[in-house]
This record gives structure tokens, sequence and C-alpha cells, in this order.
């Protein structure tokens, strides 16, 4: 009961008045940034986290994850009023969400989208008080070979379970690793691909890397689907959200599935978009009545927004107890720690208890205040969306530069994120996944140094990684996940020969 | 009417997209490999892993996996492909990509505020057809919010060109 005590105190830190004003204001810019095209969450908290640095850790850290809740909540009411995923994890949502506002059940849509929310979140923060303290440590015992195992893991995991091409996975990944390989190498000082210039000296911020792949990448995707919004007006009445809830007792299967399907996404990378799409397929599968999926079923709702969110809280468990975030929002959060001089994993739980549990209990009440927040000031936000794209594109335009600039002062870093819009662009259009990218990108110093390290403790032997059951076994299952695109080829080949 | 809809459907295929983006993953996979090639890819005795030696494998699998695409995108050349955008598609992107570009040029040598009037100004005229006083009151309001909340409040100073100067911010 030790994480019970330890939850209470985190209770005391976060429930403060300032930090209750933090998480409003973090849940209300959230929304914001999942309501708007072009902001999401990874590159709202980008954005943002230059902001962050004069406040209190505590404190900022709640902020951000509250806007990182806000944005999930948000991508629900584009999605449902204007079927618009604000977020690519809500496209599954437009599937029934759309179709129930156009019968005029927006409110009804939204309390389920919202409620869902907040159930997928709570039960992922469960987890992650109860098994976050004991994955940490467990990883305590962690050697640079086991760090390297599991980070090895997380990428062939990306490989293995992406929906994306494999080839164009490995590419992004290697691409992400190759940017981050750029600049004074810490161990030797070497110089690397650099040529000359100095503004390639401290490497690629993921940062910008961020800000211009989702944010500069979101902006031009959404002028070439060529703005209309025609969207549906939304009010909750108190009788539509008591009713609707009373009706999503009736899905607490579907509700129970999609928080395992999210949880398992959130912890292993797979992330919150594939979660929510499939929690909506086995929802399908599991419904009497398959037909009315696609034409207005609060189920086909339900599913989606709980996989979602489940699996966006607890990708912060990873990236909390090991250092490894499990979406790219969590990669944003993550460089926000490193920032702050706090080094998430194992020992964070030890060296800073105040601080994680703070979040932790942040989480509980973020999510409450969200809900509150979302149910009171839905008719504000369609409001908000009426607003013509010549408008919120230039502007939002105008906090991405802001944003990638106040990231180190510096101009170069402007051009840099107009760079990796067109690529986001690109890559978008041509199905290579960014999740890999980003990830790469904040981690490859880190797999780096471990890679490293485990090769000092070898002499260079790659035996390390085989040297226990711990590591060889994590090491074997990142090769069944790479090699896991190969198995319905080698069906198809063997199957051929009979 | 219906030649309208017939030059809606036209468009880029993804072939040559396809093609170019393999060739650019390429060449970064060649320099990662060249340069790790160039500080060292080996083992320094006593010194452990020399700088190029985890940049090296990167590189390669860089190289294999990008090699792998193109043969793909080269074995279908001849084949139907998806279309990447449709002309018209690909005419809104770069009525933003374009606009956006010269903004970015114009940060570096106007500085952020200037430029971002201009280019709210711009859209809100052009694309949105908004009257002058809407147009006015929004493309300066936005710059002039970001100076107080970044110079004055937070004390981040960003971007500054000629004009500022000029009034002694």
């Amino acid at each position: 009961m030790e994480e019970l005590n330890n939850l209470l105190h985190g209770f005391s830190v976060a429930l403060t008045l300032p930090n209750l004003g933090f998480m409003v204001l973090g849940i209300t810019l959230g929304i914001l940034i999942g309501v708007l095209p072009g902001l999401g969450g990874a590159n709202g908290i980008a954005i943002l986290l230059p902001l962050t640095f004069s406040m209190d850790q505590t404190s900022a850290i709640i902020m951000l994850s509250c806007i990182y809740w806000g944005a999930l909540f948000g991508g629900a009411i584009t999605s449902i009023l204007f079927n618009i995923p604000g977020e690519p994890w809500s496209v599954a949502t437009t599937f029934d969400g759309f179709p129930l506002a156009q019968q005029g059940r927006a409110g009804a849509a939204l309390t389920a989208a919202f409620t869902s929310s907040f159930v997928g979140a709570f039960f992922a923060v469960l987890l992650i008080t109860f098994l976050a303290p004991l994955v940490a440590k467990f990883a305590l015992k962690f050697g640079a070979a086991e760090m390297f195992a599991v980070q090895m893991l997380t990428f062939c995991s990306f490989v293995g379970m992406s929906k994306e091409p494999p080839a164009k996975t490995l590419a992004v990944m290697a691409l992400g690793f190759a940017m981050a390989a750029v600049g004074m190498d810490t161990v030797t000082g070497t110089l690397r691909m650099t040529y000359g210039f100095p503004e390639l000296l401290k490497g690629f911020d993921f940062l910008i890397a961020v800000i211009g792949l989702f944010g500069i990448g979101e902006i031009l995707l959404t002028m070439e689907e060529g703005l209309a919004f025609k969207g549906k007006s939304a009010k909750i009445q108190l009788n539509i959200v008591l009713q609707t809830w009373k009706e999503l007792l009736r899905y607490w299967r579907t509700s129970i599935r999609s928080v395992l399907v999210g949880c398992w996404m959130g912890v292993t990378p797979g992330g919150a978009t594939p979660a929510s799409f499939m929690a909506y397929g086995l929802a399908r599968r599991g419904a009497k009545d398959k037909d009315s999926f696609g034409k207005g079923n609060v189920e086909g709702v339900v599913a989606p927004e709980t996989a979602a969110h489940a699996a966006g809280t607890s990708a912060l468990l990873p990236m909390l107890t090991l250092g490894i975030p499990g979406s790219p929002t969590a990669a944003v959060l993550l460089g926000g720690l490193l920032i702050w001089g706090l080094q998430p994993g194992p020992l964070l739980f030890q060296e800073k208890p105040d601080f994680v549990w703070g979040l932790i209990a942040s989480m509980y009440l973020g999510n409450i205040v969200g809900l509150i927040v979302v149910l009171t000031t839905v008719p504000w936000w369609a409001a908000i969306l009426r607003i013509p794209f010549s408008v919120i594109g230039p502007v939002i335009i105008v906090i991405c530069a802001i944003g990638a600039y106040t990231v180190h002062s510096s101009i170069f870093d402007v051009i840099m994120m107009l760079v990796f819009g067109v690529f986001g662009y690109l890559f978008k259009k041509l199905r290579y996944p960014l999740a890999p990218l980003v990830l790469a990108l904040v981690l490859g110093d880190m797999a780096e140094s471990s890679f490293r390290q485990s090769m000092l403790l070898s002499q260079g032997s790659l035996s390390i990684f085989w040297a226990n059951p711990l590591v060889a076994g994590l090491m074997s299952l990142s090769f069944v996940m790479l090699l896991w695109p190969i198995v319905p080829a080698l069906k198809h080949y063997l199957r051929g020969r009979d | 009417m219906e030649r309208s809809e017939d030059a809606a459907e036209a468009g880029l295929s993804n072939r040559w997209p396809e093609i170019l983006v393999a060739l650019f993953l390429l060449a970064v996979g060649v320099i990662v490999v060249s340069d790790s090639m160039r500080i060292g890819t080996g083992w320094e005795e006593g010194e452990g892993p020399q700088a190029g030696y985890f940049p090296f494998y990167i590189g390669c699998i860089l190289l294999v996996s990008s090699g792998w695409i193109l043969i793909g995108a080269l074995a279908r050349i001849s084949k139907p492909q998806p279309q990447f955008a449709s002309w018209v598609e690909l005419k809104s992107v770069m009525q933003m990509l374009v606009p956006l570009s010269i903004y970015i040029v114009a940060v570096v040598y106007l500085g952020l505020y200037v430029s971002s009037f201009v280019l709210i100004a711009y859209f809100m005229k052009v694309h949105g057809k908004f009257g002058v006083i809407g147009t006015v009151l929004t493309s300066v309001g936005v710059p002039l919010a970001a100076f107080m909340l970044f110079e004055r409040w937070f004390l981040v100073p960003l971007p500054k060109g000629p004009i500022e100067q000029m009034l002694g911010l």
C-alpha cells in the first residue's frame, strides 16, 4: 500500500490553488490546440515548452500534461461536430460521431465521447499508479545492455506493429537516428556531419522537427483538403448527459475491451491512433447489430475514444519509468523533463518522488477537471471552428514560427521548421510514419550511449546482448517484432508451394 | 461543369514523389555512411567505439531501407499508380506554401512582427475576402498580442527588424 501513501502525498502536492489554476489553463489551452487544425498535442506542447522554463517544475509538468489531456478531449469535438478529425486518433470517432450529430444527437455523441475518454484515461492512470513503481524498481537493475535492448524493442515494435510499409518505417527511423547524431559527439568530442556549418553544431532539435512535421505539415494537408467548415452546432443539456450516461452503462464490455487495447498499445509504442482503430474494429465485430456501425451508433464513439485516451495516458508509463516515450507527445514531455534537468527513468521515482507522484495525482485531477470543462464549454469551441481557415491558418503559422524561434532564439530553427513542414507533408502523403522519426530523434543519443556503454563493457562483442535471460529475451522479442511483417509473405509463399 | 470535374480528378501520381523521396533518403544514407567512415567506424584501442561506430550502422540501415523503397518504386514505374494529389489540391497547397516560404524569408530580414502582420492581412484579404476593418484589427492584433505576451510578460525577445528599430523597440 506504499503506492496509496505516495499517491495521497502526490495529491497534497497537486491540490494547491495555483496548480489547480494551471490545470484549468492547461486543459483549456489543450482543447484549443486539439480543436484547431495544425496544432496538436505534440507540437502544441513543443511550442509552449519554452514558456515553462521559468515555472516551478511540478506546476509546469502539471500544466503540460493537462494540455495533453485537453488535446485528447478537443480532437473529439471537431470529429463529431464537423467530421474533421482535429487529431489523427480521432479519425475513428468520426465514423459514428458525425452521423449522430447529423441526426441531431450531437449532445449524446459528445457526452459519450468525453465520458469514454475519461474512463479510458482513468483506468490508464490506475495502471500507472500501481504498475509504474514496480517497473521502475525492476528497471533499477537494468544495465546498459538491458537499456539498449528495451530501446531496441521500442523501435522494432514500430516496424512490427505499424500499418505503414516496414521499409518506410525503418527508413524514417534511421533518418531520425542520423539527425540525432549530427553535431558534437558527447563522448569523443568529434564533430559529426556538420560540414562546417556552425548552426549544425548543436544538431537538430526534435522540438523544431515536431513543430514542422506536425504543425506546418498538417497546415499543408488541411489546405489540400480544402476546408469548408459546415458543422453542427451543439449544446449539452444536463438531461442529455444523464440519459447518455445511463446508455453508456450498457456498453461496459466494449469499454473494458477498449481500455485493454488502449493500455497495451500505449505502453508498447503503438500509440493512440492504431489503438482507436483497433478498438473500433473489435467493437463492431463483437456487436449484435453490425450494420448500425458507421450510421450513428453510440458504441462506435465509445470504443475509439476510450482506447485513444487509455493509450495516450498509458504512453506516459514507459516515459516515466524507463525514459522511453510511448507516443510523440510523450516524447515532447520527455524532452521537457530533460531540459529541466530531470532524467526520466527508474531513478526519478527515488530522487524526485514529489515530482513523480504530483504528476500522477494531477492525472486523476486533470481528467476530472477536463471532463467538467469540456462538458460545459462545448458551444464555445464549436464557435471557434466557425472562424474561417483564412484567419486560423496564418495565425497558426505565426504561432508555430514563434514556437520554433523561442526554443533556442535561433532564426535558423524557423527555416528548419519550414523544411520539416514540407517533409511532414510529403511523408504523410507517401505513407511514411512520423512517430518513429520523432522518437528516434529524441532517443537517438540515449540509444547510442547505451549501445556504446554495452560495447565498452563487453570489449566490442555483441554477445553482451545475449548474456543473461532478461536481455536475451528482450532482444529476441525485438527480432520477432522486426521480422513480423515478413510472416504474411512467408505464409503466402508456403501456401503457394502446396 | 463536366470539364472542371475532370480537371479535379487529374493530378500528380505517386510515381515521382515516391522515387524522389527515396532518392533523398538514399542520399542522406550516403552522407551518414561516408561521414562516419571519415571519423572512424572502428575500435579505438583503450578508448572504445569511435564516433562513427553507431552512425555507420544507422546509415547502413538507411541505405538498405531506402534502396528497398526505391527498387519497389522503380519496379512499379510503368504500372498505374495511386494519386499523390490532384492538380486542384496541389494548387491549394501551393497557395499556402508559397506565402509561407516568403513569410519565413521575411522573418529573417524584417523580423517576426511585421511579417506576421503582412501574412495574416494577405490571407484575410485575398482568400478570406474580409473587409478592411476586420483585416486590420486581426492582422495588427495578433502580432501585438504576441509582443505583449512574449516581450513584456515572459521577457522572451522575438526576432525584430529595421522597422522595430526605427520605432525604438
